[in-house]
């Protein structure tokens, strides 16, 4: 008998303890002697460390105290450059930069006695846009202010200037955006040379944090332990953050000689921890006289923050998709990300593809009004078809239809009745209604040869008594990865879903099947696992079921025909692309100028859904995260610091506030997915924002073309009118 | 330090604590159930919601001396459809908002036990879920109210 789960909507694997309040988050769990920590971070933006002090009535002798001066190794938090200090030492690059520890049993006391902890800095001129940056006020990293630049081109720019039939000129914006996961960050460590260090923690990537410890402790690899509790959320933000929090409280923990809890409060995660990047994004497009794209010339640029982190592979892949799904003969594409006096921005569902699809995306409405064609008439002229090549080269080599698409869309949304009756009623109406949309597409796993570099490894163990177990790194976070790659080792072996088990990721355990970002963990560690469990059928066949456990390993290879040159960014950028046109419907008072989406059609197409029911809730989260992205939720910056930190006033949409969110999937299946899947979660957060704007555009005739759009940016737009 | 007597799902409870402590910190840590989360510490996302005597509230907001004599109920002191219909519906993703977010469906249905959609969006809008974008909890609720 065979079983298959694939396409169906199976219990969540850790359903059961979620909805009854036995999961365990680190929060959740003690040791016994344990000490609290906290961080004392830089009062200013930037300047020259001289002085710590410890004031006031505080019992200081009771107090574990690390400076830099204790960090045992090398003081940095190692990513893809190591710029950034574990504890600032001599200079400070942003006024969220920790340069104290304190931990002591009594958590109250803690907090009293952070406020008591007093620097003695000499300010150096800060740099806090993007702007400010390119001016070069101040150098405030490396030479020049540039973390990091891209050129990309495809034909030549240049040759079709003056022969075009109309040429387009924009600009857009976006703002910073904070992940909000409802559980903030935590680690709790214990740490001495002997026993080395073991880490329990909120995180997404717990081999990050294994390779961010060694460096500053200067210890082996087998001597660092990392363990993912239940995550609440991450949503990119728990992506490289935490190997900061883990190496904090490590050093706590190694100085006391005792284990150690760090859990962020919500202000201090809203404040500290990384945010979306903000970007600027100018376009200059040449277009035919009859609407065919001919040139788009694109520069795409985002605020890094103080150090590098992340930032090199976020404008990566917001630079990649800033030409979108169109085919165009003729790109160039010159990005840069710049350094600021922020804390650093770093990774957040999208990973840059928001920034540049938002910007893509008005600015293609935009072109087809100056042609004069409607919006879909003009992207149906222009979309990639099968055979076609993207701005980085790479041919589409699956039967993707997006004329279709667009159509279904229309269809679901009644796009054109709608846009009809809006404009009549419109005329008569103190609430204008307007409908509008995005085509985009989104590219699952690494960028380039990332996949290839990671060499991910998937472990599937039988037992003697009849249950398999998946070990991987890949953390559930909400968004179902237990259940799915279950589901997927389960249908590849033929057998029940209740027989298959996933391990904590814990390193001791587990081997490294990367980090758990970027849409990879269904369609490449689901591979992976897919790949595990034929094997194991092979041993199964061979070996018979003498020598139990038996355990079976699969490492990654590149799908056949793939290329990619990372000096010209040329060739195969994805393994594959999702696709999706999605429709917003929005209403505007033009009194109070509140502004609601009142319908949402999301339509994708991610090859073949392995559970519905998970899909789907990835979509309507997604496009939940990106209505506020779109409307609600502004991060106002103060001398490079977060001013609103807080849920009382950063809003993020309620239940209130969301429309009926209409998801639909068309599947194609893809040949290197596991059983046709591609991946999906980032997907959502690319269209809404411009969707939304397009339709604020058709409701009341003002181009905005910056997010969050606040009511009273409309309300300067209609004076304009 | 004071002592507060207070019930907990049921069990009667007397703890020596500070009077001004968070009813939110004395159940997690006094009284070791973890079931209810902090999510911000401020009343606005209702991760920690409990009902006491019977109404629904933010226990990070709730000094512990204002529950005493009172009675508590959290997530492990509930049992049943709820749970059940957010399971089947997908109604917790991450898990950490689900808690209180069955707490507020519960004194929602028991004020309402067949509530519309728009009763529904209401009762719920004190609990923020970053993960879901509320449809399927929607769903979960509903689905409770039907097999109630």
């Amino acid at each position: 008998m065979t079983y298959s789960t694939v396409g169906r909507s199976v219990p969540r694997k850790e359903g059961r303890e979620k909805v009854t309040g036995q999961s365990k988050y680190v929060d959740d769990i003690s040791f016994p002697g344990m000490l609290h920590g906290v961080t004392v971070r830089s009062p200013i933006a930037r300047g020259r460390l001289r002085k710590i002090e410890f004031t006031g009535m505080i019992p200081w002798h009771e107090f574990t105290i690390v400076t830099a001066k204790d960090i045992p190794g090398e003081n940095c938090v190692q990513l893809i450059l190591d710029d950034q200090p574990l504890l600032a030492d001599d200079l400070i690059n942003h006024p969220e930069e920790p340069v104290v520890l304190l931990a002591h049993p009594d958590k109250y006391l803690l907090e009293r006695a952070r406020n008591f902890v007093k620097f003695d800095i000499e300010p150096l001129p800060p740099v806090f846009t993007i702007e400010e940056s390119e001016a070069k006020t101040a150098i405030v990293w490396g030479e020049d202010n540039v973390l990091k630049n891209f050129r990309m081109d495809k034909g030549d720019v240049e040759s079709v200037w003056d022969t075009a039939g109309f040429i387009v000129e924009g600009e857009y914006r976006t703002g910073a955006q904070e992940q909000l996961y409802i559980e903030p960050n935590g680690i709790i460590a214990t740490a001495n040379p002997e026993d080395g260090i073991t880490i329990w923690g909120s995180m997404q990537c717990p081999y990050y944090i294994h390779k961010a410890l060694l460096k500053p402790f200067g210890l082996p690899p087998e001597k660092v332990r990392v363990i993912q509790m239940e995550t609440g959320g991450g949503f990119g933000g728990k992506e490289e953050y935490p190997s900061i929090i883990a190496g904090h409280a490590a050093l706590l923990a190694w100085k006391s000689g005792k284990p150690v809890k760090l859990v962020y409060d919500r202000a201090e995660d809203m404040a500290a921890t990384t945010k979306r990047h903000p970007s600027r994004t100018r376009h200059r497009t040449a277009v035919s006289s009859d609407g065919k794209l001919l040139a788009m010339d694109i520069e795409f640029v985002i605020d890094g923050g103080a150090y590098a982190t992340l930032s090199a592979v976020v404008l990566s892949r917001g630079t990649i998709h800033a030409a979108g799904p169109y085919a165009c003969p003729n790109v160039r594409i010159r990005s840069r990300a710049m350094a600021t006096n922020c804390p650093p921005h770093g990774a957040f569902r999208g990973f840059g593809a928001p920034q540049s699809i938002f910007a893509l995306e008005r600015h293609m409405d935009k072109v087809a009004r100056t042609v004069g064609l409607s919006p879909e008439e003009f992207r149906r002229r222009n979309f990639l078809h099968e055979g076609d090549t993207t701005a980085t080269g790479q041919m589409i080599r699956e039967p993707v239809d997006l004329n279709a698409m667009l159509q279904r869309a229309f269809t679901l949304s009644d796009y054109h009745a709608k846009q009809e009756r809006f404009a009549r009623d419109n005329q008569t109406s103190q609430v204008k209604r307007g409908i509008g949309f995005a085509s985009f597409f989104h590219g699952a796993g690494f960028t380039g040869s990332g996949e290839r570099y990671l060499q991910s490894v998937v472990g599937l163990e039988a037992r003697a008594d009849g249950s398999v177990h998946i070990l991987a790194s890949s953390t559930e976070i909400g968004q179902g990865t237990n259940t799915i790659l279950c589901q997927i080792a389960a249908d590849t072996l033929g057998i029940e879903y209740d027989r298959v088990h996933i391990a904590r990721p814990d390193t001791r355990d587990v081997p490294n099947s990367g980090p758990t970002v970027a849409s990879r963990t269904c369609m490449v560690v689901g591979k992976l696992v897919e790949s595990a469990a034929i094997g194991l059928k092979r041993m199964l066949a061979e070996q018979g079921l003498e020598k139990y456990p038996l355990r079976s390993f699969s490492q990654y290879e590149a799908p056949p025909g793939i290329f990619w040159d990372d000096e010209t960014y040329k060739g195969d950028a994805y393994g594959a692309f999702a696709w999706a046109v999605y429709v917003a419907e929005v209403s505007v008072d033009t009194i109070t100028f509140e502004m609601k989406v009142e319908d949402f059609v999301a339509l994708q197409e991610v090859g073949r859904v392995i559970h519905p029911l998970l899909a789907a809730g990835q979509i309507e989260g997604g496009v939940a995260q990106a209505i506020g992205y779109a409307l609600y939720e502004k991060v106002i910056w103060r001398e490079g610091r977060m001013a609103n930190h807080q849920m009382t006033n950063y809003i993020m949409p309620t239940s209130a506030d969301l429309p009926p969110i209409r998801v639909c999937f068309e599947e194609m299946p893809y040949a290197y997915g596991p059983l046709g899947a591609k991946g999906i979660g980032e997907l959502p957060m690319d269209g809404p924002a411009p969707a939304i704007l397009n339709a604020i555009e058709n409701a009341t005739g003002v181009p905005v073309n910056e997010i969050p759009l606040m009511p009273e940016m409309l309300m300067d737009g209609l004076a304009c009118a | 330090m004071r002592v507060i007597q207070f019930t907990v799902n049921g069990v009667s409870n007397e703890v020596n604590v500070w009077p001004m402590a968070r009813l939110l910190d004395v159940l997690r840590e006094d009284l070791g159930l973890t079931g209810t989360k902090e999510g911000c510490g401020e009343g606005e996302c209702g991760a920690c919601a409990v009902l006491l005597d019977g109404e629904l509230v933010n226990s990070c907001l709730i000094p512990v001396v204002q529950a005493d004599g009172s009675k508590v109920v959290t997530i492990e002191g509930l049992s049943g459809s709820l749970q059940d219909a957010f399971l089947r519906t997908g109604g917790a993703q991450c898990g950490i908002c689900t808690p209180g977010m069955i707490m507020a469906a519960h004194a929602l249905l028991e004020r309402t036990p067949k509530p519309t959609l728009d009763q529904i969006r209401e009762g719920l809008a004190g609990n923020l879920c970053r993960c879901t974008g509320y449809q399927k909890i929607y769903d979960a609720v509903a689905l409770a109210a039907e097999s109630a």
